[in-house]
């Protein structure tokens, strides 16, 4: 096996293999670098750093976490001999292993470390209590997973990552899970209980699926999806008799037909579960039993890629997929004790020995492996550098750096690889090719001579695109610098471009390197918001922390320096100033905020509660004003908030929109404190309409009375004490005639009255009132005409003279349909609207006579206008002709 | 010459993509929560949501039923857990001290409990959707209250909101070069984009929309009161159009139910009555019936082959304009029955009387005949307020007697009304000294500008006045009515009014536009209380010389509503310009919105 593996060992090799005319590239580090290879696909193992730590047991007898996209390790190492006085101590250390920070444990005992999205260190406590550290060892602050947890201790926890953020997921002494999905908006999550489960399962990881969490676990043979609300058995069908059971189970329970789902081919002699691995996309799940077989596929269980016997029956110690993005193939890295172990889709594996403890770390293209000493990458090799660098490679990147390096040693072999490359028509292939294959490789040397070729390559193309050869150029000088020992991110191109220079240049903040994080940014030209402000916003917040300097200087050095950046939120660094209780350097950091808003919440918080509010009402942001408000009601007194918003008509009117909808008495109390008694009245008079009992009513129109009077607006005084008047008239009325009456205004009262025949309760209510004549006789001719009470309203009409003269009656009966009624008021019209009556009651002759009668050019038109074919001709011609009459005046 | 030759209007800017903008954030808002859910709304929210995504589009989306929000428990399909979210306008503010943003307008709460309340779960989301296009040219911010809670309460927390808009609507479809604008309100929200366009990115791109101009609705509060004659307005001032959807009732549709019908240019018939006098209008469907009876009886005459053509070509477009031609026929025939009547012609020409300030004293008489008859309440508030705007306030001795007979017939409770509409200015009492202005005005004529300026200055100082007198004179607003005024053809925006009356806020556009700034304008502006403006926006201003196309596209932002014959007017104004006006709004108003919002009746 070993001989056939060797043919396909690539780029490892030292002396030329010369097969045909091909020469394969020579790699620099030789003894790092091994490749192997699994059915197609190719595996190397490159050293990234030789450790810079002491350790003096290795990583026996340790909490290690480290964290991806090549994050720092943090390690707690329990004391050899366990006594009450021997802490444990907790380092954290780079990629590279230089130390960051040290220091002995106080706290509770750890039973998890994590790291977040944003380099903070969690530990997860036995009692359920997560402490969150930085990078440096501060303490940053804590919450709790519940407090059941406390009683039932975390028996196993595990910290994992979605796009909402970091999570932390743990199991209790009581067998129940409870996540928190993101732990910067901490929710609790309390998942279903596990049927038959005791203690900690045989094994499980978080899943993030479909935006939603969930758990996989397994209890032995027994496989469980746990979501929010439900546990679902994950049925594997392993025997026949056991799907029979299930087409029984399926008979009898038609709903639960679609949550049975199954690790499809799951072979039988597959057993109890006793490791299992998700992918880094949380796309592939691989399931290790106790039977030595390895089940790889989709983490839906509806896809299998393949099964794999690894022959080795102890439970190893970590699994981890080691997979690039796009690779059709899947593959998973086993950590035993002593051996590493890589498999693939085929049944062939790849072994490694371990001469030390070490710790695998998932990556997005591969896996980290940390060790005592050394700290190493393995991963698939990318297809661009397997075609260039296999042995015998005829590809078009091979033959361009062949071509490329003959032309370095100035030999005329140049000119034949590069006839080959371009008699094919490949040129642009090769040239990508080596770009690519330039952003998988480590060394720099390698990384250049391939660039170096891909530059020449370029040369002989007239319209070759330079984005991706520049780019690819500033990107390796990004990823050199921050691979550099005293950095020690050893990223990967691949993660690179996944993680964008925004999350690097915020990890390089973390890490206080700022000058690299502003020299990255100044060279890749990032805009000043993300980039340099921000960088020197850090900068400004870890300077304001020094405590040994002076305020002056601080605020000095902090204006000098952010002085031209642009968009730098000044309050930020003055809030970081407060926290660190340095209030006068917050004060005058916040002076150099141009933005008035942005100073309101930290003004706040510093108990400048007056200038908040000017700042806030300068900002033009109501709802800045509103929490300013909110505020102040809390903090003052009553007489002394009011006489703040009394200085400030913003936040006055603000506050009185909010009284108006949720404190009334409040707002009773504002217009007190002015004087303001048209208010106060008005206040009165609305309360008044939602007071039920007459009484209470009558005395808040009283008030209102009262404060009318204050305010010297006699007519609304008058105008209510009216209203007082009709509410008792209306009472006395309804309590003796049984009328409902009260509540209407006093027009309807009237009408209301009229209409029930009660006229002298209603001419009583006529003088007491001073209704307008006028009002009082459209009132009963319109309340007489719909009861039809003709004769009453004759006698109405006789009873004096009409102020609303009597075209109304006709009109009003017209309206009725009583033509006969109308026509006697018609005679009693004045001269000016008798045509108008006539009209009304449809009698066209008698309209002819009246206009002619006047002589009004107008109103024979009008009369004329309404004349229709059928009308007499004589009257016609009258009307013409008293019209030519009337126009010739 | 000086003229310019008139050139076509230029293109409208596309607005659906404000309503895409909308939904696509509605929709990734909703899935935040996953799986099937029932999203719960208040009932006012029901139609702008329809317009941005309808029920099919929820359903696409995961939304299993749709409910109104009602405070009583909720009662979901599934039987253990209620999943939904709920879309409350933020208007409720004070509902969530914690998330106020009045910056965004709608909040949704995603709720996820079980019955018994065991497991509770809720996050908020902001939803920021504040334009919803109503039709190619009018835009909207569905802010009813904007009205009462600016002008009245003195509330500023709808400015940032106009600014907001205004900043979006600058940065999908500006940069704007030049910005005009009058009053307190426009000034602050021209402030506030102002600032919000500082802080954010700035991109160089081609201009849709050149100029803007913003107008607080308290510079012109006659044309909003005045009754509206032109089609579209009257169908709103009867049937009111809501969210550019009217439900006519079963007279107009002659059949036993009420049908919802869009009124936007997407309807052909619409489209070409909306902006004609009504008087016109009827002349225009009968002409319409005619051409379509004859685009029918073509078929007549047809053999089999043009018979299939017209089936499958034109058959299915007559149909559809048939529909929508016995509809605005009902629609008119029912307006007809309310609007012929004797009384309309006689408070049409009271309001003319009003207007033009002829027999005051009829009209007042009038006013009074119509409150002691107890005619619509809200009629009679309007015209009483039309006389004090046109008047300066109404005498002592009327202002009185009017409110106690307004007293006595509607109740008491309007006593809180009159002093809001007086806080406004809307009904004031005429202060003693202030008949000077009159003087004044006459005065001004003969005293050179500048003392009159200082006269002007003095009496202003006195109250807040209307001055609709000296500037209908000076703008010549209401012209003369000895000629007879053709509404077939009109010559001026008056049309929308029957010719008795050119609305000042459009008038004050065309002018300004004219103008290009406010010079010349000084007296007007004093009149109207100032807070003009004029900016250059743009980068450099010979750009904004070359009158490319998007310089003759205007925004009008009305801040407290605009009405539909403003709009008439202003398309009317664009066609004889050659631009084209796109109306901003906070919401659409008429005169009973306007006096509705002003009750205070909680009774």
């Amino acid at each position: 096996m070993w001989a056939s593996l060797a043919s396909h060992l690539a780029y490892h090799v030292t002396t030329v293999i010369n097969s045909v005319c091909v020469c394969v590239c020579v790699c620099v580090c030789v003894c790092v670098c091994v490749c192997v290879c699994v059915c197609v696909c190719v595996y190397r193992k490159i050293e990234l750093y030789e450790m810079g730590w002491s350790l003096r047991d290795g990583l026996k007898e340790c909490l290690v976490a480290a964290a991806p996209y090549g994050g720092p390790i943090a390690l707690l190492r329990q004391p050899q001999r366990p006594s009450s006085s021997a802490r444990p101590q907790l380092e954290i250390y780079s990629s590279s292993g230089a130390n960051m920070a040290s220091f002995p444990w106080k706290s509770g005992p750890v039973r998890q470390l994590g790291w977040t999205v944003c380099d903070d260190l969690l530990c997860i406590q036995e009692d359920g209590t997560v402490l969150i550290y930085d990078l440096f060892g501060a303490f940053k602050r804590h919450f709790s997973m519940g407090n059941e947890v406390v009683q039932n201790q975390v028996l196993e926890a595990k910290v994992f990552h979605s796009p909402y953020g970091t999570g932390v997921a743990i199991v209790t002494g009581a067998s129940r899970f409870t996540l928190a999905t993101n732990i910067d908006d901490l929710k609790l999550r309390r998942l279903p209980e596990v049927p038959g489960l005791q203690g900690a399962p045989s094994c499980w990881v978080v899943l993030t699926q479909d935006r939603q969490t969930k758990v996989l676990l397994a209890n032995g043979v027994d496989l469980y999806i746990l979501d929010n609300t439900s546990c679902t058995p994950v049925v594997r069908q392993t025997q026949t008799t056991y799907s029979l059971l299930c087409l029984i189970i399926l008979a009898l329970s038609p709903l639960t037909v679609c949550v049975f789902q199954t690790p499809p081919g799951l072979s039988p002699q597959a057993c109890s579960i006793v490791n299992m691995a998700v992918s880094f996309s949380y796309k592939y799940l691989a399931l290790f039993t106790d039977s030595g077989h390895l089940w790889m596929g989709s983490a839906n269980l509806k896809d299998k890629l393949s099964e794999v016997d690894t022959k080795v029956r102890t439970p190893p110690k970590q699994m981890v997929w080691c997979r690039r993005p796009k690779s059709q193939q899947p593959s998973v890295v086993i950590m035993w004790d002593r051996l590493l172990l890589v498999a693939g889709e085929c049944t062939d594996t790849i072994q490694y020995t371990l001469d030390e403890e070490s710790v695998c770390v998932a990556e997005l293209d591969g896996v980290r492996i940390i060790g005592g000493s050394r700290h190493e990458l393995l991963q698939e090799v990318p297809s661009a550098c397997q075609d260039i660098f296999k042995i015998a490679s005829m590809a078009p990147g091979a033959l361009l750096l062949e071509a490329h390096k003959e032309y370095e040693k100035s030999s005329q072999k140049a000119d034949e690889y590069l006839r080959e490359i371009k008699e094919q028509s490949v040129l642009g292939e090769a040239v990508r090719q080596c770009v690519e294959a330039a952003g998988y490789e480590h060394e720099p040397e390698t990384q250049k001579t391939l660039l170096r070729a891909a530059s020449f390559g370029k040369c002989f193309l007239s319209n070759y695109p330079p984005e991706p050869f520049v780019s690819m150029c500033r990107d390796l000088k990004v990823l050199n610098s921050v691979r550099e020992y005293t950095v020690g991110i050893p990223l990967t191109h691949t993660q690179y471009k996944q993680m964008t220079v925004q999350v690097l240049i915020d990890r390089l903040v973390y890490r206080k390197l700022y000058p690299l994080a502003i020299e990255i940014c100044r060279y890749l030209k990032t805009p000043e918001y993300q980039g340099v402000s921000r960088v020197l916003k850090h900068w400004a917040c870890c300077k304001v922390q020094q405590k040994e300097e002076p305020d002056e200087s601080i605020a000095h050095a902090v204006s000098v320096k952010l002085g031209e950046a642009a968009g730098i939120s000044y309050s930020e660094i003055a809030a970081r100033a407060y926290e660190c209780g340095r209030t006068e350097l917050a004060i005058k950091l916040l002076e150099f905020e141009p933005r008035s808003g942005e100073q309101v919440p930290l003004l706040l918080k510093m108990k400048r509660s007056q200038l908040a509010l000017s700042k806030a009402i300068e900002s033009g942001d109501t709802d800045l004003v509103y929490t300013v408000v909110t505020y102040l009601k809390n903090e003052m007194n009553r007489g002394d908030f009011f006489m703040t918003l009394r200085n400030q008509p913003v936040a006055l009117s603000l506050y009185r929109q909010f009284c108006k909808h949720q404190e009334q008495d409040t707002l009773k109390d504002l217009f007190n404190q002015d004087d303001d008694h048209q208010e106060l009245g008005n206040f009165y008079v609305k309360a008044s309409y939602k007071e039920k009992k007459l009484e209470a009513r009558l005395s808040l129109l009283q008030s209102a009375v009262d404060e009318y009077n204050k305010a010297k607006n006699e007519f609304a005084a008058k105008a209510t004490e009216e209203e007082m008047k009709l509410l008792r008239f209306q009472r006395r009325l309804d309590e003796e005639k049984g009328e409902a009456l009260l509540g209407l205004s006093l027009q309807e009262t009237l009408h209301a009255l009229l209409t029930s025949n009660f006229h002298k309760q209603a001419e009583q209510l006529y003088r007491d009132f001073r209704v307008p004549d006028k009002r009082y006789w459209w009132l009963k001719l319109t309340a007489l005409a719909e009861k039809d009470d003709w004769e009453e309203m004759e006698k109405f009409a006789k009873s004096k003279k009409s102020p609303i003269g009597y075209l109304p009656f006709v009109e009003v009966c017209v309206k009725q349909h009583n033509k006969y009624e109308a026509k006697k008021y018609v005679s009693k019209v004045t001269p000016e609207q008798k045509v108008k009556a006539h009209l009304a009651i449809g009698d066209l002759e008698g309209a002819a006579e009246a206009a002619i009668e006047r002589r009004s050019e107008g109103e024979i038109s009008t009369v004329l206008s309404r004349c229709s074919p059928t009308t007499d001709r004589a009257l016609l011609e009258r009307l013409n002709r008293a019209r030519s009459t009337a126009a010739k005046k | 010459m000086a003229h310019s030759v008139r050139r076509d209007a230029p293109e409208l800017p596309d607005f659906s993509l404000l309503k895409r903008l909308a939904r696509d954030q509605l929709i990734y808002l909703l899935e935040q929560l996953p799986g099937r859910k029932d999203l719960f709304i208040e009932a006012d929210l029901m139609s702008p949501l329809d317009r941005i995504a309808n029920v099919t589009t929820l359903k696409q989306h995961d939304v299993d039923k749709l409910y109104k929000v009602e405070h009583k428990p909720i009662v979901s399909t599934s039987d253990q857990m209620v999943r939904g979210c709920f879309l409350y306008p933020l208007t409720n503010w004070f509902l969530f001290p914690d998330v106020v943003n009045a910056d965004k307008y709608y909040v949704i709460l995603s709720v996820y409990f079980d019955i018994s309340y065991s497991y509770f779960d809720v996050t908020t989301d902001e939803w920021s959707f504040y334009l919803l296009p109503l039709d190619d040219d009018i835009i909207s911010l569905e802010l009813p209250e904007f009205f009462r809670d600016y002008f009245l309460e003195g509330d500023q927390r709808w400015v940032r909101t106009a600014g907001s808009a205004l900043h979006l609507l600058h940065s999908v479809y500006g940069p704007f070069s030049k910005v005009y604008g009058i009053g307190r309100c426009s000034k602050m929200a021209y402030e506030s984009w102002r600032e919000q366009v500082e802080e954010g990115e700035q991109r160089a791109r081609q201009a849709e929309i050149g100029n803007v101009f913003l107008i607080d609705r308290d510079v012109d509060l006659v044309t909003p009161l005045c009754s509206q004659v032109v089609y579209e307005g009257l169908v709103d001032d009867i049937f009111r159009i809501k969210c550019g959807c009217v439900e006519f009732c079963p007279d107009v549709t002659s059949s036993d139910k009420s049908i919802k019908v869009m009124l936007n240019s997407q309807d052909k018939v619409f489209n070409e009555i909306r902006n004609e006098h009504f008087s016109q209008v009827f002349g225009f469907l009968s002409q319409k019936a005619r051409n379509l009876q004859t685009a029918y009886d073509k078929r007549s005459g047809m053999n089999i082959k043009q018979m299939k053509t017209f089936v499958s070509e034109e058959l299915k477009g007559l149909k559809q304009e048939h529909r929508l031609l016995s509809l605005h026929i009902g629609a008119s025939e029912s307006m007809m029955k309310k609007k012929t009547k004797q009384d309309f012609q006689e408070l049409l020409k009271t309001e003319h009387s009003l207007l033009e300030g002829f027999e005051i004293r009829e009209c007042i008489s009038y006013i009074e005949e119509h409150i002691n008859r107890q005619v619509s309440m809200v009629e009679s508030m309007r015209l009483l307020c039309l006389l004090s705007l046109t008047e300066n306030g109404l005498l002592p001795k009327d202002y009185r007697s009017l409110k106690a007979q307004f007293l006595q017939s509607y109740g008491i409770e309007h006593l809180l009304t009159f002093s809001n509409l007086k806080q406004l200015g809307l009904l004031v009492e005429q202060q003693p000294g202030e008949t000077l202005t009159v003087m004044e005005s006459r005065v001004g004529k003969l005293v050179n500008d500048k003392t009159a300026g200082k006269l002007t200055d003095a009496f202003s100082s006195l109250a807040k006045k209307s001055n609709f007198r000296a500037l209908g004179r000076r703008l010549n607003l209401v012209p003369k009515s000895d000629e007879e005024y053709d509404l077939r053809v009109p010559r001026d925006m008056a049309y929308i009014f029957s010719g008795a009356y050119i609305p000042l806020s459009c008038k004050l556009i065309e002018q300004v536009l004219e103008r290009d700034g406010w010079t010349g304008l000084e007296e007007v502006t004093r009149m109207l209380n100032g807070h003009e403006f004029a900016v250059t926006a743009g980068s450099n201003g010979s750009d904004a010389r070359v009158k490319t196309d998007s310089q003759r596209i205007i925004l009008v932002m009305f801040l407290g509503g605009c009405t539909f014959s403003e709009i008439s007017a202003l398309r009317f104004l664009g066609r004889e310009k050659g631009i084209k006006f796109i109306v901003v709004t906070t919401a659409i108003t008429n005169s009973a919105r306007l006096l509705e919002s002003m009750l205070d009746n909680h009774a």
